[in-house]
Protein backbone atom coordinates (compact mmCIF):
# COMPACT_ATOMS: atom_id res chain seq x y z
CA UNK A 1 0.00 0.00 0.00
CA UNK A 2 2.80 2.37 0.90
CA UNK A 3 4.75 1.32 -2.16
CA UNK A 4 1.41 2.32 -4.14
CA UNK A 5 1.30 5.11 -2.64
CA UNK A 6 5.03 6.85 -3.08
CA UNK A 7 4.74 5.46 -6.80
CA UNK A 8 1.94 7.06 -7.21
CA UNK A 9 3.47 10.25 -5.55
CA UNK A 10 6.00 9.78 -8.02
CA UNK A 11 3.83 9.63 -11.03
CA UNK A 12 2.52 12.87 -10.42
CA UNK A 13 5.34 14.99 -10.09
CA UNK A 14 7.43 13.94 -12.87
CA UNK A 15 9.58 16.75 -13.26
CA UNK A 16 11.86 16.78 -10.66
CA UNK A 17 16.15 16.49 -10.45
CA UNK A 18 17.04 14.46 -8.18
CA UNK A 19 20.02 12.25 -7.48
CA UNK A 20 18.79 9.61 -10.04
CA UNK A 21 17.95 11.89 -12.68
CA UNK A 22 21.32 13.41 -12.29
CA UNK A 23 22.57 10.13 -12.82
CA UNK A 24 20.94 9.78 -15.93
CA UNK A 25 22.40 12.73 -16.77
CA UNK A 26 26.22 12.29 -16.24
CA UNK A 27 26.43 9.05 -16.84
CA UNK A 28 26.87 8.20 -20.36
CA UNK A 29 29.60 11.10 -20.47
CA UNK A 30 32.11 9.24 -18.70
CA UNK A 31 30.82 6.06 -16.86
CA UNK A 32 28.46 4.66 -19.39
CA UNK A 33 29.95 6.73 -22.35
CA UNK A 34 28.35 5.78 -25.64
CA UNK A 35 31.67 5.25 -28.02
CA UNK A 36 34.19 3.99 -24.75
CA UNK A 37 32.22 2.17 -23.08
CA UNK A 38 28.70 0.90 -24.54
CA UNK A 39 30.64 0.75 -27.92
CA UNK A 40 27.90 2.58 -30.15
CA UNK A 41 27.89 4.83 -33.04
CA UNK A 42 31.66 3.98 -34.04
CA UNK A 43 31.30 4.42 -37.91
CA UNK A 44 30.20 7.96 -37.14
CA UNK A 45 32.98 8.84 -35.08
CA UNK A 46 35.41 7.32 -37.71
CA UNK A 47 33.58 8.79 -40.94
CA UNK A 48 33.29 12.79 -38.91
CA UNK A 49 36.81 13.20 -36.85
CA UNK A 50 38.85 14.62 -40.22
CA UNK A 51 37.94 17.66 -38.84
CA UNK A 52 36.73 19.55 -35.51
CA UNK A 53 34.41 21.70 -37.72
CA UNK A 54 32.29 18.55 -39.06
CA UNK A 55 32.43 16.64 -35.83
CA UNK A 56 31.05 19.85 -33.78
CA UNK A 57 28.16 20.24 -36.02
CA UNK A 58 27.22 16.35 -35.97
CA UNK A 59 27.52 16.41 -32.35
CA UNK A 60 24.30 18.80 -32.23
CA UNK A 61 22.70 17.29 -34.79
CA UNK A 62 23.39 13.82 -32.99
CA UNK A 63 22.27 15.31 -29.54
CA UNK A 64 18.88 16.64 -31.62
CA UNK A 65 17.73 13.53 -32.95
CA UNK A 66 18.41 11.25 -29.75
CA UNK A 67 16.84 13.41 -27.64
CA UNK A 68 13.48 13.86 -29.81
CA UNK A 69 13.64 10.53 -31.23
CA UNK A 70 14.15 8.92 -27.55
CA UNK A 71 10.77 11.22 -26.31
CA UNK A 72 8.74 9.77 -28.80
CA UNK A 73 9.76 6.57 -28.81
CA UNK A 74 8.74 6.80 -24.77
CA UNK A 75 5.40 8.28 -25.28
CA UNK A 76 4.64 5.65 -28.19
CA UNK A 77 6.15 2.67 -26.39
CA UNK A 78 3.04 1.02 -24.88
CA UNK A 79 1.62 1.17 -28.60
CA UNK A 80 4.14 -0.25 -30.90
CA UNK A 81 3.60 -3.62 -31.04
CA UNK A 82 6.77 -5.18 -30.64
CA UNK A 83 6.70 -7.12 -33.53
CA UNK A 84 7.03 -4.09 -35.48
CA UNK A 85 8.64 -1.85 -33.40
CA UNK A 86 12.21 -1.54 -35.12
CA UNK A 87 10.63 -0.45 -38.48
CA UNK A 88 8.49 2.19 -36.20
CA UNK A 89 12.27 3.12 -34.56
CA UNK A 90 13.74 4.01 -38.16
CA UNK A 91 10.44 5.50 -39.24
CA UNK A 92 10.75 8.04 -36.31
CA UNK A 93 14.59 8.25 -36.86
CA UNK A 94 14.52 8.88 -40.35
CA UNK A 95 11.91 12.04 -39.83
CA UNK A 96 14.00 13.73 -37.25
CA UNK A 97 17.01 13.41 -38.84
CA UNK A 98 15.31 14.75 -42.46
CA UNK A 99 14.27 17.97 -39.87
CA UNK A 100 17.57 18.30 -38.54
CA UNK A 101 18.59 18.03 -42.66
CA UNK A 102 16.46 20.73 -43.61
CA UNK A 103 16.74 22.74 -40.48
CA UNK A 104 20.52 22.82 -41.09
CA UNK A 105 20.16 23.80 -44.37
CA UNK A 106 17.98 26.96 -43.79
CA UNK A 107 20.62 27.98 -41.10
CA UNK A 108 23.58 26.84 -41.64
CA UNK A 109 24.35 26.44 -45.50
CA UNK A 110 27.58 25.99 -45.47
CA UNK A 111 27.83 23.21 -43.02
CA UNK A 112 24.79 21.30 -44.42
CA UNK A 113 27.31 21.35 -47.90
CA UNK A 114 30.06 19.78 -45.77
CA UNK A 115 28.38 17.65 -43.95
CA UNK A 116 25.03 16.52 -46.19
CA UNK A 117 26.02 12.77 -46.83
CA UNK A 118 27.29 12.09 -42.99
CA UNK A 119 23.66 14.04 -41.76
CA UNK A 120 22.22 11.20 -43.58
CA UNK A 121 24.24 8.42 -42.18
CA UNK A 122 22.51 9.60 -38.49
CA UNK A 123 19.73 7.15 -39.40
CA UNK A 124 21.75 4.39 -38.88
CA UNK A 125 23.83 5.49 -35.95
CA UNK A 126 23.41 2.71 -33.71
CA UNK A 127 23.67 5.42 -30.75
CA UNK A 128 20.29 6.26 -30.93
CA UNK A 129 18.63 3.19 -32.21
CA UNK A 130 20.48 1.62 -29.06
CA UNK A 131 19.28 4.20 -26.60
CA UNK A 132 15.51 3.71 -28.11
CA UNK A 133 15.59 -0.37 -27.90
CA UNK A 134 18.04 -0.48 -24.58
CA UNK A 135 16.18 2.78 -22.70
CA UNK A 136 13.12 4.52 -23.98
CA UNK A 137 10.94 1.40 -25.18
CA UNK A 138 10.56 1.01 -21.34
CA UNK A 139 10.94 3.99 -19.87
CA UNK A 140 8.85 6.94 -18.71
CA UNK A 141 9.15 10.05 -21.47
CA UNK A 142 10.95 12.82 -18.55
CA UNK A 143 13.83 9.91 -17.82
CA UNK A 144 13.91 9.44 -21.72
CA UNK A 145 14.67 13.12 -22.92
CA UNK A 146 17.54 12.92 -20.22
CA UNK A 147 18.78 9.73 -21.19
CA UNK A 148 19.11 10.95 -24.76
CA UNK A 149 20.73 14.20 -23.79
CA UNK A 150 23.47 12.61 -21.42
CA UNK A 151 24.16 10.38 -24.49
CA UNK A 152 23.95 12.91 -27.23
CA UNK A 153 26.85 15.30 -25.39
CA UNK A 154 28.38 11.92 -24.54
CA UNK A 155 28.82 10.84 -27.83
CA UNK A 156 29.90 14.44 -29.02
CA UNK A 157 32.69 14.87 -26.10
CA UNK A 158 34.52 11.77 -27.54
CA UNK A 159 33.59 12.68 -31.16
CA UNK A 160 35.77 16.55 -30.42
CA UNK A 161 38.16 15.07 -28.68
CA UNK A 162 39.12 12.56 -31.37
CA UNK A 163 38.88 14.83 -34.10
CA UNK A 164 41.04 17.49 -32.60
CA UNK A 165 43.91 15.30 -32.62
CA UNK A 166 43.47 14.01 -36.30
CA UNK A 167 43.07 17.39 -37.23
CA UNK A 168 45.81 18.66 -35.41
CA UNK A 169 48.18 15.79 -36.18
CA UNK A 170 46.52 15.24 -39.75
CA UNK A 171 46.03 18.71 -41.34
CA UNK A 172 48.12 21.12 -38.53
CA UNK A 173 44.28 23.07 -37.81
CA UNK A 174 42.24 23.39 -35.48
CA UNK A 175 38.77 24.49 -36.77
CA UNK A 176 40.83 25.22 -40.20
CA UNK A 177 42.72 28.08 -38.41
CA UNK A 178 46.56 27.22 -38.82
CA UNK A 179 48.29 26.10 -35.85
CA UNK A 180 51.09 23.88 -36.48
CA UNK A 181 52.99 22.86 -39.36
CA UNK A 182 54.61 24.77 -42.06
CA UNK A 183 52.73 27.61 -44.03
CA UNK A 184 53.47 29.20 -47.45
CA UNK A 185 55.25 31.97 -45.26
CA UNK A 186 57.51 29.62 -43.18
CA UNK A 187 58.34 27.96 -46.52
CA UNK A 188 59.96 31.15 -47.93
CA UNK A 189 61.82 32.48 -44.96
CA UNK A 190 62.26 29.74 -42.41
CA UNK A 191 63.78 32.27 -39.96
CA UNK A 192 60.24 33.31 -39.22
CA UNK A 193 59.46 32.54 -35.67
CA UNK A 194 56.12 30.39 -36.45
CA UNK A 195 55.66 27.62 -33.81
CA UNK A 196 56.70 24.34 -34.76
CA UNK A 197 56.89 25.12 -38.10
CA UNK A 198 59.20 21.97 -38.82
CA UNK A 199 55.87 19.83 -38.37
CA UNK A 200 55.28 18.00 -41.26
CA UNK A 201 51.78 17.22 -41.54
CA UNK A 202 51.10 13.00 -41.18
CA UNK A 203 48.42 12.03 -43.61
CA UNK A 204 47.89 9.10 -41.88
CA UNK A 205 45.83 10.68 -39.41
CA UNK A 206 43.36 11.47 -41.71
CA UNK A 207 43.04 7.90 -43.07
CA UNK A 208 40.70 5.48 -41.27
CA UNK A 209 42.95 3.41 -39.30
CA UNK A 210 44.21 6.11 -37.23
CA UNK A 211 40.63 7.12 -36.10
CA UNK A 212 41.03 3.66 -34.52
CA UNK A 213 44.00 4.47 -33.10
CA UNK A 214 42.94 7.46 -31.41
CA UNK A 215 39.83 6.28 -30.06
CA UNK A 216 41.56 3.40 -28.92
CA UNK A 217 43.75 5.03 -27.19
CA UNK A 218 41.17 7.77 -25.88
CA UNK A 219 39.90 4.14 -24.10
CA UNK A 220 43.43 3.40 -22.45
CA UNK A 221 43.35 7.14 -21.01
CA UNK A 222 39.83 6.94 -19.73
CA UNK A 223 40.21 3.12 -18.29
CA UNK A 224 43.57 4.42 -16.44
CA UNK A 225 41.18 7.37 -14.73
CA UNK A 226 38.47 5.06 -14.02
CA UNK A 227 39.66 1.30 -13.33
CA UNK A 228 36.24 0.77 -12.52
CA UNK A 229 35.27 0.17 -15.87
CA UNK A 230 38.57 -2.38 -16.93
CA UNK A 231 37.22 -5.25 -18.39
CA UNK A 232 38.94 -8.22 -17.52
CA UNK A 233 37.65 -10.66 -19.87
CA UNK B 1 33.93 -16.29 -63.56
CA UNK B 2 32.53 -13.13 -63.40
CA UNK B 3 30.45 -13.64 -60.62
CA UNK B 4 33.94 -15.32 -58.90
CA UNK B 5 35.26 -12.26 -59.20
CA UNK B 6 32.64 -10.15 -57.75
CA UNK B 7 32.18 -11.98 -54.89
CA UNK B 8 36.70 -12.25 -54.39
CA UNK B 9 36.12 -8.46 -55.04
CA UNK B 10 33.85 -8.02 -52.24
CA UNK B 11 35.20 -10.24 -49.93
CA UNK B 12 38.59 -9.51 -49.90
CA UNK B 13 39.56 -6.02 -51.82
CA UNK B 14 37.01 -3.84 -50.45
CA UNK B 15 36.28 -5.92 -46.98
CA UNK B 16 33.61 -4.00 -45.70
CA UNK B 17 35.07 -4.04 -42.47
CA UNK B 18 38.63 -3.71 -42.77
CA UNK B 19 38.45 -1.82 -45.71
CA UNK B 20 35.80 0.51 -45.43
CA UNK B 21 35.30 0.30 -41.43
CA UNK B 22 31.38 -0.04 -42.31
CA UNK B 23 29.92 -2.31 -39.21
CA UNK B 24 32.08 -1.26 -36.43
CA UNK B 25 29.95 -1.18 -33.48
CA UNK B 26 29.11 -4.26 -33.61
CA UNK B 27 32.03 -5.94 -35.05
CA UNK B 28 33.58 -4.60 -31.84
CA UNK B 29 31.37 -5.26 -29.45
CA UNK B 30 30.53 -9.02 -30.44
CA UNK B 31 33.94 -10.02 -30.84
CA UNK B 32 34.83 -11.11 -27.50
CA UNK B 33 34.78 -15.00 -28.62
CA UNK B 34 34.90 -16.88 -31.88
CA UNK B 35 31.18 -18.48 -31.10
CA UNK B 36 28.99 -15.43 -31.02
CA UNK B 37 31.37 -14.10 -33.35
CA UNK B 38 30.58 -16.62 -35.83
CA UNK B 39 26.95 -16.48 -34.65
CA UNK B 40 26.65 -12.93 -36.08
CA UNK B 41 28.98 -13.34 -38.60
CA UNK B 42 26.32 -15.80 -40.34
CA UNK B 43 23.43 -13.24 -39.80
CA UNK B 44 25.43 -10.78 -41.34
CA UNK B 45 25.82 -12.99 -44.46
CA UNK B 46 22.14 -14.04 -44.61
CA UNK B 47 20.83 -10.29 -44.00
CA UNK B 48 23.29 -8.91 -46.78
CA UNK B 49 22.36 -11.95 -49.32
CA UNK B 50 18.26 -11.63 -48.78
CA UNK B 51 18.72 -7.61 -48.77
CA UNK B 52 20.95 -7.13 -51.75
CA UNK B 53 18.72 -8.64 -54.10
CA UNK B 54 15.51 -6.99 -52.95
CA UNK B 55 17.22 -3.79 -52.70
CA UNK B 56 18.39 -4.32 -56.35
CA UNK B 57 14.90 -4.89 -57.21
CA UNK B 58 13.30 -2.05 -55.88
CA UNK B 59 16.07 0.30 -57.20
CA UNK B 60 15.87 -0.96 -60.36
CA UNK B 61 12.48 -1.47 -60.83
CA UNK B 62 10.64 1.01 -59.00
CA UNK B 63 13.47 3.88 -58.21
CA UNK B 64 15.02 3.73 -61.66
CA UNK B 65 13.48 5.99 -65.16
CA UNK B 66 12.31 2.66 -66.69
CA UNK B 67 10.80 1.26 -63.59
CA UNK B 68 6.72 1.07 -63.03
CA UNK B 69 6.22 5.09 -62.02
CA UNK B 70 8.56 5.59 -65.06
CA UNK B 71 10.82 8.44 -63.12
CA UNK B 72 13.74 9.21 -61.05
CA UNK B 73 12.22 8.05 -57.85
CA UNK B 74 16.04 7.83 -56.01
CA UNK B 75 15.44 10.34 -53.66
CA UNK B 76 13.26 8.06 -51.59
CA UNK B 77 16.11 5.38 -52.04
CA UNK B 78 17.67 5.75 -48.61
CA UNK B 79 14.35 5.30 -46.78
CA UNK B 80 13.35 2.04 -48.60
CA UNK B 81 16.27 0.39 -48.20
CA UNK B 82 16.17 0.99 -44.43
CA UNK B 83 12.85 -0.69 -44.81
CA UNK B 84 13.77 -3.44 -46.30
CA UNK B 85 16.70 -4.04 -43.93
CA UNK B 86 14.51 -3.67 -40.91
CA UNK B 87 11.80 -5.81 -42.15
CA UNK B 88 14.57 -8.64 -43.00
CA UNK B 89 16.20 -8.06 -39.75
CA UNK B 90 13.02 -8.45 -37.80
CA UNK B 91 12.48 -11.49 -39.86
CA UNK B 92 15.88 -13.47 -38.78
CA UNK B 93 15.06 -11.99 -34.97
CA UNK B 94 12.37 -14.22 -35.08
CA UNK B 95 13.74 -16.83 -37.02
CA UNK B 96 16.78 -16.93 -34.43
CA UNK B 97 14.90 -16.19 -31.36
CA UNK B 98 12.90 -19.63 -32.20
CA UNK B 99 15.53 -21.80 -33.38
CA UNK B 100 18.66 -21.04 -31.09
CA UNK B 101 17.36 -19.13 -27.89
CA UNK B 102 21.07 -19.66 -26.64
CA UNK B 103 22.34 -17.41 -29.89
CA UNK B 104 19.19 -15.13 -29.45
CA UNK B 105 20.26 -14.51 -25.80
CA UNK B 106 24.18 -13.92 -26.53
CA UNK B 107 23.60 -12.07 -29.46
CA UNK B 108 21.21 -9.43 -26.82
CA UNK B 109 21.09 -5.96 -28.23
CA UNK B 110 23.45 -6.25 -31.25
CA UNK B 111 20.62 -8.08 -33.51
CA UNK B 112 18.21 -5.63 -33.50
CA UNK B 113 21.46 -3.07 -34.32
CA UNK B 114 21.91 -5.48 -37.59
CA UNK B 115 19.16 -2.96 -38.86
CA UNK B 116 21.48 -0.06 -38.32
CA UNK B 117 24.68 -1.79 -38.87
CA UNK B 118 26.05 0.03 -41.66
CA UNK B 119 27.79 -2.61 -43.38
CA UNK B 120 24.49 -3.58 -44.42
CA UNK B 121 22.98 -0.24 -46.09
CA UNK B 122 27.05 0.08 -47.12
CA UNK B 123 26.59 -2.52 -49.12
CA UNK B 124 23.58 -2.05 -50.77
CA UNK B 125 24.49 1.83 -51.94
CA UNK B 126 27.35 0.36 -52.91
CA UNK B 127 25.49 -2.51 -54.93
CA UNK B 128 24.33 1.06 -56.19
CA UNK B 129 26.91 2.48 -56.97
CA UNK B 130 28.79 -0.22 -58.82
CA UNK B 131 26.01 -0.49 -61.08
CA UNK B 132 25.60 -4.49 -61.19
CA UNK B 133 23.33 -6.83 -62.44
CA UNK B 134 20.98 -9.10 -60.93
CA UNK B 135 23.05 -11.76 -60.47
CA UNK B 136 26.38 -10.07 -59.62
CA UNK B 137 24.47 -8.26 -57.10
CA UNK B 138 23.63 -11.74 -55.19
CA UNK B 139 27.52 -12.52 -55.71
CA UNK B 140 28.34 -8.78 -53.72
CA UNK B 141 25.67 -9.08 -51.33
CA UNK B 142 27.23 -12.76 -50.42
CA UNK B 143 30.55 -11.77 -50.74
CA UNK B 144 30.54 -8.95 -48.63
CA UNK B 145 28.48 -10.98 -45.65
CA UNK B 146 31.32 -13.24 -46.32
CA UNK B 147 33.87 -10.85 -46.14
CA UNK B 148 32.95 -9.19 -42.68
CA UNK B 149 32.33 -12.64 -41.38
CA UNK B 150 35.78 -13.68 -41.95
CA UNK B 151 36.79 -10.30 -40.40
CA UNK B 152 35.07 -10.56 -37.41
CA UNK B 153 36.12 -14.46 -36.58
CA UNK B 154 39.51 -12.89 -37.19
CA UNK B 155 39.37 -10.51 -34.83
CA UNK B 156 38.01 -12.58 -32.19
CA UNK B 157 40.11 -15.20 -32.53
CA UNK B 158 42.84 -12.87 -31.87
CA UNK B 159 41.64 -11.33 -29.05
CA UNK B 160 40.89 -15.05 -27.49
CA UNK B 161 44.46 -15.43 -27.83
CA UNK B 162 45.69 -12.32 -26.59
CA UNK B 163 43.89 -12.69 -23.43
CA UNK B 164 47.44 -14.72 -22.68
CA UNK B 165 49.63 -11.71 -23.45
CA UNK B 166 50.54 -9.04 -21.14
CA UNK B 167 48.64 -6.11 -21.99
CA UNK B 168 48.65 -3.18 -19.77
CA UNK B 169 45.48 -3.47 -17.58
CA UNK B 170 43.53 -0.80 -18.88
CA UNK B 171 43.96 -1.35 -22.59
CA UNK B 172 42.31 -5.02 -21.93
CA UNK B 173 39.38 -5.57 -23.81
CA UNK B 174 38.31 -3.16 -25.78
CA UNK B 175 41.15 -0.51 -26.14
CA UNK B 176 42.98 -3.63 -27.71
CA UNK B 177 40.42 -4.51 -30.22
CA UNK B 178 40.03 -1.24 -31.17
CA UNK B 179 44.29 -0.92 -32.10
CA UNK B 180 44.16 -4.40 -33.62
CA UNK B 181 41.18 -3.31 -35.80
CA UNK B 182 43.43 -0.25 -36.92
CA UNK B 183 46.41 -2.25 -37.29
CA UNK B 184 44.36 -5.08 -39.20
CA UNK B 185 42.67 -2.30 -41.45
CA UNK B 186 46.45 -0.63 -42.68
CA UNK B 187 47.32 -4.24 -43.93
CA UNK B 188 43.35 -4.30 -45.86
CA UNK B 189 44.72 -0.46 -47.19
CA UNK B 190 47.58 -2.45 -48.83
CA UNK B 191 44.84 -5.10 -50.51
CA UNK B 192 42.91 -1.50 -51.97
CA UNK B 193 46.59 -0.09 -53.24
CA UNK B 194 46.95 3.37 -51.17
CA UNK B 195 44.74 5.79 -52.97
CA UNK B 196 47.09 8.52 -53.80
CA UNK B 197 44.43 10.76 -53.44
CA UNK B 198 44.97 10.81 -49.82
CA UNK B 199 48.31 11.97 -49.68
Amino acid sequence: MAEALVAKKEASSPIKFGKKEKKLLTDPLSDNNPITVQVLGICSALAVTTGMKNAAVMAVAVVLVCVGSNVITSVLRNIIPKQVRMIVQLVIIATLVTMVELVLKAVAFESYKALSVFIGLIITNCIIMGRLEAFASSNKPYESLLDGLGNGVGYGLILLIVAFFRELLGKGTIFDWKLIGATPEYLINTTESWLFGWYVNNNLFVLFPAAMFVIGIVIWVHRAWRPQLVDVS
Amino acid sequence: MELVNVFIKAAFIENLALAYFLGMCSYLAVSKTVKTAFGLGLAVIFVLGITMPINWFINVYLLGENGIFGMDLTFLRLILFIAVIASMVQLVEMVIEKFSPALYNSLGIFLPLITVNCAILGGSLFMVAGEYSFSESVAFGLGGGFGWFLAIIAIAAIREKIRYSDVPLALRGLGMAFLLTGLMGMAFMGLMGIDPAAF
